[in-house]
Formats: structure tokens, C-alpha cells, sequence
């Protein structure tokens, strides 16, 4: 009987036995993102899930990333299946407005630019010593986009899947931060204070239900690889643009997306497991994660200045920054910074082009880098 | 495959078909535009 009771008492403290220094290091890690979930509002949908996933995965013995463990349960529903950042995409689209891109297209090479450090990254990381597909995984960190880089990852380097994750949506953030002083660095006083023109020829509503189909086979075809995120990001859009399905746009950038995102912080916070995560290696991939957007940044910039000088400078430079995905910050940021220099310059409309050009840009550059690693049979 | 080649091929042929893609798509806007102009707001009729 007394034997029965001290096993009994030993089984109350294994969760302590059990502990790896890891994991209280973890906890506290966990506790950063919710704190900057909660009171610095970074973040908080992501960053609040990811955070406390990141504190249940830690308390050890209780297995719940082990098989038929809940949270291994969510996550091979969701992440394993790719399924969760694509539903994510049918919200992004439903949500995001293409109209002031349609208005101006060649804006849209704008978002191609900004995704140059996705590839330049991924030679950096290469130079480091990471294999390819890490490589692959920790450059699309420059995408600025968390459903993309969590679809490439769980694919390519589910072990990164953690560290990928917090780059990408911590910097995707802090967007606000690292962006204006590349943009002042990089261009004059007078290149600042260009005015665009603010007529443009608004698109009409056929135009606007016909530009996701057309994106979805023409890049589709270009790129089959990536065709179910820009399926599904394309989807949304349509359903938003025609107006027949109210009710879908509704749900997906309402209850679909609310419910996925918090089961996909909690998985993804899941795969924080400490010794897992506590390497050397996380820290190179924060580092390269915030290197791969100074770089989209810097090409985005450099684009719009040779855009400025072919067009006879009638192109604001600025407007290169917001090339990146992280929608609509980065817009907000090119309105903020030019309106120092030129307080009536009103930049906004053609920053939220490049910007959500941006948006079909990271997708676009992840379907070719997918296509293209499939071609040369890495993957 | 190298990683110097993998890197270069990633680069090159990554960049530049993002690129060459949105052009496309761009192209491909205008064209739609063109093919659907926006209709110019009718004036509000007046009422008696």
C-alpha cells in the first residue's frame, strides 16, 4: 500500500523529472511571443497561438506531439497536408483588394522585384553551409508572406518549420522598422518628392473577375508546382469580385480563416520543441530571414529607380519598397515616408498596387522556385 | 547537383522568370482592360 502511494507521488512529479533545460529556455521563449502578441500587438493572431503552442509543447511527459497527441493530431491534419496555409490563401484573396494594380500593371513588376532577396538569400544560406532545401525553406523567409513560407517549409524542411515561421510573420512586422532606412539610403531628396499621377483608368467589373482566372491558368501553367497557392489566393479573389458568393467570401475571410489561423499557430508553435530548437541553426535562420527582406527591400527600391528613369521620372522610387507582400504595411510605410518629403504627395494608391503586386509576386516566385527545383529533379 | 550551380540556376532562372511572369501578367491586364473598358458613370437622371 505504501508502495502504491509513492508510485503514486512519482507520478506527480515526472513532468519535473523529465525536464530538459530546453525546454523552461522554450517556456520563456513562448512567453516573449505572447508578449508581443498581447502587448505590443505584433502579430497577435499568430503570435499568441504560435507562443503558447510553442509553452505546450515544452511541458514534457504530457506527449502531445506524439502520435495521437492532440497537438501532433492538428498538425498532421494541417501542416503535414499543406492544408492550412492554402485555406489561409482563399481568406488572403477574398480580403485583398487587386483594383488599384489593375489600374496600373506595370506596377506589377514592382512585385516581382521585391522578391529578388528570396533567391539571393538562398545563395547566402548556401555560402553558410545549409542544404539546398533548407536553403530553399529559409530563403522564402523574403517572401514576407507567412502562408507561403509555411507551405515551401512543411513541404521542403519541416524541421525548420518552427524558426521559418516567427521570422516570417516577426518581420513581416517589424516591415515599419526595417524598411525606411533602406528607402532613405537608397534614393535622392528629388526622387522622394516625385509625384505619380493620380487619374488612372479605373478597371471594370469583368476586368476584375477575369484577372484571377487568367492569373490562375497562365501562371498555373508557367509553374504547376505553386498552382495550389495561387489557386487557392486566386479563388478567394474571385469569389470576392463577382459578388454571386457573399456568403463563401464571407466565411473565408471570417470563420475559415479565423479557426485556421489559430490551429495553425498552435501547430506551428508546436514544432518548437527545445532541443529541437534551441541550435545555432535558429539563430543563422532569424538572422537570414532579416537579410532576405533588407534584400527584397533594397531590389524593390533599385527597380523603381530604373523604372523612374526609364519612365522620365514620373515613377516615385519609394513606391519599390511596397513590392513585398507584407500587405498593406509595407504601402502604409512608402504614404508615411513620402509625405516627409512632400506633405501633399499622395503615394498610397500606387503603393497598395505594388503592394498587393507584391502579394501575387511571392506567390508567383515561390510556384517558380517550386517549378524550377522540380525541373532540376531536387525535389 | 553543386550548390554553386544550384544557387546560380536558383537566381538566375528564379529572378528572372518571377519577373518575365508579372510582366506577362501585367501585358495581360492591359490587353483585359482594353477588351473591357469601365463604363463611364451615367449621369442621375433628374426627377420631377
Amino acid at each position: 500500500m505504501l508502495q502504491a502511494i509513492v508510485d503514486g507521488l512519482l507520478g506527480l512529479t515526472r513532468g519535473f523529472v523529465s525536464l530538459h533545460w530546453s525546454n523552461p529556455v522554450m517556456i520563456a521563449v513562448g512567453g516573449i511571443l505572447l508578449f508581443l502578441g498581447i502587448k505590443k500587438d505584433i502579430e497577435p493572431l499568430l503570435l499568441v497561438p504560435i507562443g503558447f503552442g510553442a509553452i505546450l509543447t515544452n511541458i514534457p511527459a504530457a506527449g502531445l506531439m506524439e502520435e495521437g497527441g492532440f497537438l501532433r493530431v492538428i498538425y498532421e491534419m494541417g501542416i503535414a497536408t499543406e492544408l492550412f496555409p492554402l485555406l489561409i490563401f482563399i481568406g488572403v484573396g477574398a480580403m485583398t483588394d487587386f483594383g488599384p494594380l489593375l489600374e496600373n500593371p506595370k506596377i506589377f513588376l514592382l512585385g516581382g522585384a521585391g522578391q529578388f532577396g528570396i533567391f539571393l538569400t538562398i545563395g547566402l544560406a548556401l555560402l553558410f553551409g545549409f542544404p539546398q532545401l533548407d536553403a530553399v525553406a529559409i530563403g522564402i523567409i523574403g517572401a514576407c508572406d507567412g502562408p507561403t513560407a509555411i507551405y515551401v517549409t512543411s513541404k521542403y524542411a519541416p524541421h525548420l518549420l518552427g524558426a521559418v515561421s516567427v521570422a516570417a510573420y516577426s518581420y513581416m512586422s517589424l516591415v515599419p522598422i526595417i524598411q525606411p532606412p533602406i528607402m532613405r539610403a537608397l534614393t535622392t531628396q528629388k526622387e522622394r518628392t516625385v509625384r505619380m499621377d493620380v487619374e488612372t483608368k479605373p478597371a471594370s467589373k469583368t476586368a476584375r473577375i477575369i484577372f484571377p482566372i487568367v492569373v490562375t491558368v497562365v501562371g498555373g501553367l508557367i509553374a504547376p508546382q505553386g498552382l495550389p497557392l495561387l489557386g487557392t489566393i486566386m479563388l478567394g479573389n474571385l469569389m470576392k469580385e463577382s459578388g454571386a458568393v457573399a456568403r463563401l467570401t464571407k466565411a473565408s475571410e471570417n470563420e475559415i480563416a479565423n479557426v485556421v489561423t489559430l490551429l495553425l499557430g498552435i501547430s506551428i508553435g508546436a514544432t518548437m520543441e527545445g532541443t529541437a530548437f534551441l541550435k545555432i541553426q535558429t539563430l543563422l535562420i532569424l538572422a537570414f530571414g532579416f537579410v532576405a527582406i533588407c534584400l527584397d527591400t533594397v531590389c524593390g527600391v533599385l527597380f523603381g529607380k530604373l523604372m523612374c528613369a526609364l519612365g522620365g521620372g514620373r515613377v516615385n522610387p519609394l513606391i519599390g519598397a511596397a513590392g513585398i507582400s507584407a500587405y498593406p504595411m509595407a504601402a502604409r510605410v512608402v504614404q508615411k515616408e513620402g509625405v516627409k518629403y512632400d506633405k501633399h504627395n499622395f503615394l498610397l494608391m500606387h503603393a497598395v498596387g505594388a503592394n498587393t503586386g507584391g502579394q501575387v509576386g511571392s506567390v508567383m516566385a515561390a510556384a517558380i522556385m517550386l517549378s524550377v527545383l522540380r525541373g532540376m529533379g531536387i525535389i | 547537383m553543386d550548390n554553386l550551380t544550384f544557387a546560380i540556376t536558383l537566381i538566375v532562372v528564379g529572378m528572372g522568370g518571377t519577373l518575365l511572369t508579372l510582366a506577362l501578367f501585367s501585358f495581360l491586364m492591359t490587353i483585359l482592360k482594353r477588351l473591357f473598358p469601365a463604363q463611364e458613370e451615367a449621369p442621375p437622371k433628374k426627377t420631377t
